[in-house]
């Protein structure tokens, strides 16, 4: 029999608490997109097991779109911080608030 | 009692997995440089690649091999060179006072509360009643099969908008990432 779900759940939710403390504490926007893939990994985890546990291939394919949601989102988000990169000669989110009011 | 409920290679697999994933994790918070975070990230979805072999969604492993540590992982290590941010340390002061107590407290409760949903409910047992046609979940070649199949039929137009989404992703990455001469000598004046 196979290892019960609930251990995989336990960790994927392990997984989505580490990768949250990165997203909360870090200054570098290169590791809060790293920290960003985290999250999503934990969910796909989440995904995968239920899929398996409930018996329904729905779970892995919305896995694939997420997959593919986050190369689109990866792409667009490294493309903004070069941008800002260039302006700031930083990748730090602190520096980016002259919108402060 | 465990090793008598469920087989050896299953708990080994888990075990595995699980090491790779939260070293992998804690080595992306931990360490300073760019760099080795992002070969941490690798360790991470490798791991995630291996439960899920272990979950019997094979396609999806290879695609998390493929598209996660084989596409973006290298745009990360290519972003990280040419802005060349490889040797420069993170900040380590604390702009806005207790930051990190309260992240390590919501981070708790958010635990706490995830694990507290799985005690309390019961479909995290394997109960299959409510969805239950009762076939086990394909494997191997019959897995890209189905998956195939519910990506074509099912969800066919999150398929078509998924290309739709990265035709914009491309084109929008690539208007942010060109250097107009112009534009430069408007952002030095």
């Amino acid at each position: 029999m196979n290892v019960p779900a609930a251990w995989y759940l336990v960790l994927a939710a392990v997984l989505f608490g580490i990768g949250s403390f990165g997203l909360l504490t870090r200054r570098s926007a290169l590791i809060i997109f790293m920290c960003l893939e985290l999250l999503l990994n934990a969910v796909n985890l989440t995904f995968v097991t239920f899929a398996r546990t409930l018996r329904d291939i729905g779970g892995q394919a919305a896995v694939f779109f997420v997959m593919v949601v986050a190369a689109a989102e990866v792409t667009v988000g490294l493309g903004i911080v070069v941008t800002v990169f260039r302006r700031r000669s930083s990748t730090s989110v602190d520096e980016l608030s002259e919108m402060k009011g | 009692m465990i090793g008598a409920a469920y087989a050896i290679p299953d708990i080994l697999a888990f075990v595995v997995a699980a090491l790779m994933i939260v070293a992998g994790a804690i080595g992306v918070l931990a360490v300073r440089n760019p760099v080795h975070a992002a070969l941490s990230l690798i360790l991470t979805l490798f791991g995630v690649a291996v439960a899920f072999v272990a979950q019997s969604a094979d396609f999806l492993a290879v695609v998390q091999i493929i598209v996660y540590a084989g596409a973006i992982v290298v745009l990360f290590l290519f972003v990280i060179m040419f802005l060349g941010v490889d040797r420069t340390d993170p900040v380590r002061v604390e702009p806005l006072v207790g930051q990190r107590a309260l992240a390590a407290v919501g981070v708790v409760v958010t635990i706490g509360g995830l694990v507290a949903l799985l005690a309390s409910s019961h479909w995290v047992t394997g109960a299959i009643a409510v969805s239950s046609a009762g076939h086990p979940t394909p494997v191997g070649a019959s897995n890209v099969r189905a998956i195939g199949t519910a990506v074509f039929t099912t969800y066919l137009f999150a398929f078509e908008a998924t290309a739709a989404l990265l035709i914009i992703a491309v084109v929008g990455a690539v208007l942010l990432a060109r250097r107009e001469r112009h534009m430069d000598r408007e952002g030095e004046a």
